[in-house]
């Protein structure tokens, strides 16, 4: 496995519009990135939350969306040649005697990275989990965030939870193999194409699946096997639906996750930085963006955009001490111009 | 303005809110746990409150946005509203309102 280690000046994990931006600012000192996301796209909040809605504080940019912001971000650094590593996340990060960081990803993709940056937002995305007591104790066995193989299904009896686009394309997927699916939703509207929730209905009137209007308020069996779901449903009555698996879909929430593991000093789950150079408490290890904080702080993409240019400057230091740094404008730099091919 | 909140510990907190702000943003500015996670752009139900009977009426209805959202949150009632979405104004001064359950 060794061969197969990445190695990179600086590795990033986040790939939102800080992370994307720190590409750029390293890239001016010749510095190579790679980026980890959690989620399968770049982009990170500006994507998974906003992509549609207007961005009006961007400097230069009276108005932007989420979407628009990114693609250029993407286009801005292209020149650079970075590597993005999706759907992973950094779960363990050792330093080595020489200083560098072995950092691993639980999708076993390993890197040597000579300065890590955490502009991870607020965090890692996971599942939102529905507040049902003792689920925990049925995740993995039979409580199910995510389908991986559609085959594990095939048989089962699912009650699945939701109104959005997870829960209707799951519906609509898993009725082909499962035993039966229960769709359970408070509402008889969706946050959904509107063509997935007319195939459901359609679904629903040829009697292939059931839709129940209330909410799944407690899950019964034993060693974390589900034996049935427990629903209100919103004429007041308590259903019992017999079940094997439960697949909620509420969305994503944001967690620190293995962050939270690495020894750095935390201030209310953010990262506590210095505001010279945006350097955790550990060397070598930087945090920018709305994971970071100092006094004065402002979540503000803005913010996260300018601590990645002071970041760049440590990290340089750091990565190429045997050379000096000179400071230059991109508008004036012949050097910096072919870089960005612009020359 | 003040609006009066009860907690998850059924403690009330005497909050101070501008004019014109989300009610959001005064109990999240007071301290108190509400997750607002998406920041106040109606995307993700954390902020979800149950207004006190007696003030129902005299908030601004919701819109589609709202509503439609809302479904994403648990243990929804008539009194369920997005804090995000009320905005702080004189006729409010006073609102009785409490944290509810978010996924």
């Amino acid at each position: 496995m060794h061969d197969s280690i990445i190695e990179t000046d600086a590795l990033i994990i986040g790939a939102g519009p800080v992370g994307l931006f720190a590409v750029f600012e390293l890239g001016l000192l010749d510095l190579k990135c790679h980026l980890v996301d959690v989620l399968d796209k770049p982009g990170g909040q500006c994507i998974e939350f906003y992509p549609e809605k207007p961005i009006y504080d961007i400097p230069g940019l009276p108005e932007c969306t989420g979407q628009s912001l990114i693609e250029n971000l993407q286009r801005q650094i292209l020149p650079f040649e970075p590597e993005f590593h999706l759907g992973q996340l950094v779960s363990q990060l050792v330093q080595r005697p020489d200083g560098r960081w072995d950092v691993t990803t639980d999708a076993g993709t390993q890197f040597n990275a000579g300065v890590v940056i955490v502009a991870a937002g607020s965090g890692c995305f996971t599942p939102r989990r529905p507040p049902i007591d003792k689920i925990e104790a049925f995740e993995g066995r039979s409580v199910f965030y995510a389908v991986r193989r559609i085959e594990a299904m095939r048989g089962r009896r699912l009650v699945i939870s939701g109104g959005g686009d997870s829960a209707l394309d799951w519906t609509l997927n898993l009725a082909r193999v499962a035993e039966r699916v229960t769709l359970v939703h408070r509402r008889d509207q969706f946050r959904a194409a509107p063509d997935s929730v007319r195939k459901m209905h359609e679904l629903v009137a040829d009697g292939t699946i059931d839709f129940v209007l209330g909410e799944c308020r407690a899950l019964e069996g034993a060693d974390g096997n589900l034996s049935s779901v427990q629903v209100a449903t919103n004429e007041g009555a308590e259903l019992r639906l017999p079940a094997d698996c439960f697949l909620p879909f509420f969305g994503l929430t944001m967690k620190l996750g293995p962050i939270a593991d690495w020894g750095l000093n935390l201030d209310e789950n953010r990262i506590a930085v210095d505001t010279e150079a945006f350097e955790t408490s550990v060397p070598g290890i930087f945090a920018i963006g709305d994971i970071n904080t100092y006094p004065g702080k402002l979540k503000l993409i803005l913010s996260g955009f300018h601590e990645g240019a002071l970041m760049a400057q440590k990290a340089f230091r750091i990565l190429r001490p045997e050379k000096r740094l000179l400071f230059q404008y991109t508008t004036t730099s012949t050097q910096l111009q072919k870089k960005l091919k612009t020359a | 303005m003040k609006i009066l909140v009860t907690d998850f510990d059924h403690v009330v907190h005497e909050v101070t809110a501008e004019a014109d702000w989300p009610i959001m943003e005064a109990i999240r500015s007071a301290g108190l746990p509400i997750k607002a996670e998406c920041g106040g752009c109606c995307l993700c139900a954390t902020c979800h409150v149950y207004v006190d009977d007696a003030w129902v009426g005299k908030i601004q209805a919701m819109d589609d946005e709202e509503e439609m959202m809302l479904g994403e949150a648990p243990q929804v009632r008539p009194s369920s509203r997005l804090s995000c979405q009320m905005r702080m104004a004189p006729e409010l001064d006073g609102l009785v309102l409490s944290l509810a359950p978010t996924y």
